[in-house]
């Protein structure tokens, strides 16, 4: 703060206060905790009656997996949906800021949204940060000109194609789209394939993992299948490592009764319409 | 971590600079509201300054609003406080735990130094001795523990995992709701 007269209301944006300290300390040496890292294997593509996402479920932090199961197929608008790979925190952020700007959008315009005003709008933010924000995304949807899947580099470079992989498994998952991938492919088929690539990355790339999350978008509704397959299932327990009560040893205990008010239950008829 | 009907919260209560102590009673853990709790485990400085923001937003929130914040809004707003400092961040990885005031669910959460949240079922676990944490948690936790159990996990998988990290530790403090 300031000053203590001058109450300071935060405006919203980033704040740059902290860098020039933390340049300091990284001279000295301060070792940085790291930010949470989406190595991820995503994937979209088109087939004959939309556009289909595919996500991992693994979240790391350097070496270790700081989330199992976390989700990586974010909503932007009800006919489009997006995959990310990078920072997790920029993804998460990035996503749902694009998301309210899509929505005043078409409060604005009255009409569906689409994938095309999408994209345009991330990589003009993506490339006014001059690729600092970490996020790789591919946005999927379908809108009055048919199914588009592009893919969005931290940069702001976009690709707009049939079928796009991005992450660090992206590799193992373009395998397979590049062999399976034909137009006009089935639902069933176009799910099978999607699981193959994302778990050709999960079994391929140290930094994807866990379960696969699909994402199918038609014409007539979005559908969010989480987990589609659980490629990787947690390990029986074998034995119970319960402590016996009591067994902590403890210099003291405070139990503090916090008071409930009162609870009221109103039952709230239904009113009907006053069409008068 | 998260039991039945009920979260607990826990941290050690070293501060110290690199390897000398220089307290053995340092609050990490702060109490927001009747039933939420946060930890803030990182550096000193930036948890005593992120705690002051974190209370001045939730006073004006509730002052607005005129009830208590969810557990789930308030883990936003710590998000949201964080990522304001995306480019120059604070270094605290804070630690949620709390129920909700209306229906009593349990809730916990985890942020990075960036406000990337993370929303699990079993636990959350937080700094220098990180790793030690998540290897005690993932062979103690259980689901569906009792207050009493889920305080004698807690506490043992705080005190295995710092005895085990040289700048962790001198004790406990552990909040269960």
């Amino acid at each position: 703060m300031a000053s203590t007269k001058v109450v300071n209301i935060p405006k919203g944006g980033f704040s740059f206060e902290n860098c020039q300290r933390n340049n300091f300390m990284a001279k000295q040496g301060f070792p940085a905790p790291k930010a949470v890292k989406t190595g991820t294997t995503i994937a979209g593509f088109i087939f004959k009656d939309g556009v289909i996402l595919g996500a991992d479920t693994r979240a790391t932090e350097g070496n270790i997996v700081a989330d199992k199961n976390c989700f990586k197929l974010h909503y932007m608008a009800p006919n489009i949906y997006c995959a990310g790979a990078g920072t997790a925190a920029d993804l998460e952020m990035t996503t749902l800021q694009m998301s309210s700007q899509l929505e005043l959008h078409r409060l604005n315009t009255g009409r569906q949204v689409k994938v095309a005003t999408a994209t345009r709008l991330l990589k003009q933010m993506l490339f006014r940060y001059q690729g600092h924000i970490g996020a790789a995304l591919v946005l999927g949807g379908i809108d009055s000109s048919g199914p588009h899947v592009c893919c969005i580099y931290p940069h702001g470079s976009t690709d707009s194609l049939p079928f796009v992989a991005m992450g660090s498994g992206s590799l193992a998952a373009m395998a397979f789209l590049e062999s399976g991938w034909k137009p006009d492919m089935e639902l069933a088929e176009a799910k099978v394939l999607m699981r193959n690539a994302i778990c050709g990355g999960i079994f391929n790339d140290l930094m994807s993992g866990s379960h696969v999350d699909l994402c199918i978008i038609t014409r007539e509704k979005a559908e969010m299948i989480r987990p589609f397959e659980v490629a990787n299932v947690k390990g029986e327990r074998q034995g119970s490592y319960r402590y016996p009560l009591g067994c902590t040893a403890t210099l003291s205990t405070r139990v503090i009764p916090i008071e409930i008010e009162s609870t009221v239950v109103r039952p709230v008829a239904e009113e009907s319409m006053d069409t008068a | 971590m998260k039991g039945k009907g009920c979260v607990a919260i826990a941290s050690d209560r070293r501060f110290g600079v690199q390897t000398s102590t220089l307290a053995m009673d340092f609050q990490r853990i702060f109490e927001m509201g009747p039933h939420l709790y946060v930890g803030l485990p990182g550096l000193a400085t930036d948890t005593l300054t992120v705690h002051e923001r974190l209370r001045f937003r939730l006073n004006l929130y509730e002052l607005r609003e005129s009830r208590k914040i969810k557990p789930q809004t308030f883990s936003a707003m710590v998000s949201n406080l964080l990522y304001e400092r995306r480019f120059g961040p604070y270094f605290v990885e804070p630690v949620i735990a709390g129920l909700d005031p209306v229906t009593w669910e349990p809730f916990i959460s985890a942020m990075d130094l960036i406000g990337c949240p993370n929303v699990p079922e079993d636990f959350v676990v937080a700094g220098t001795c990180a790793e030690q944490l998540f290897g005690m948690c993932e062979a103690l936790w259980e689901p569906n523990l009792e207050p009493d159990s889920l305080f004698e996990t807690i506490s043992q998988a705080l005190m295995n995992a710092f005895d085990r990290d040289a700048i962790s530790g001198w004790g406990g403090i552990v909040h269960v709701m």
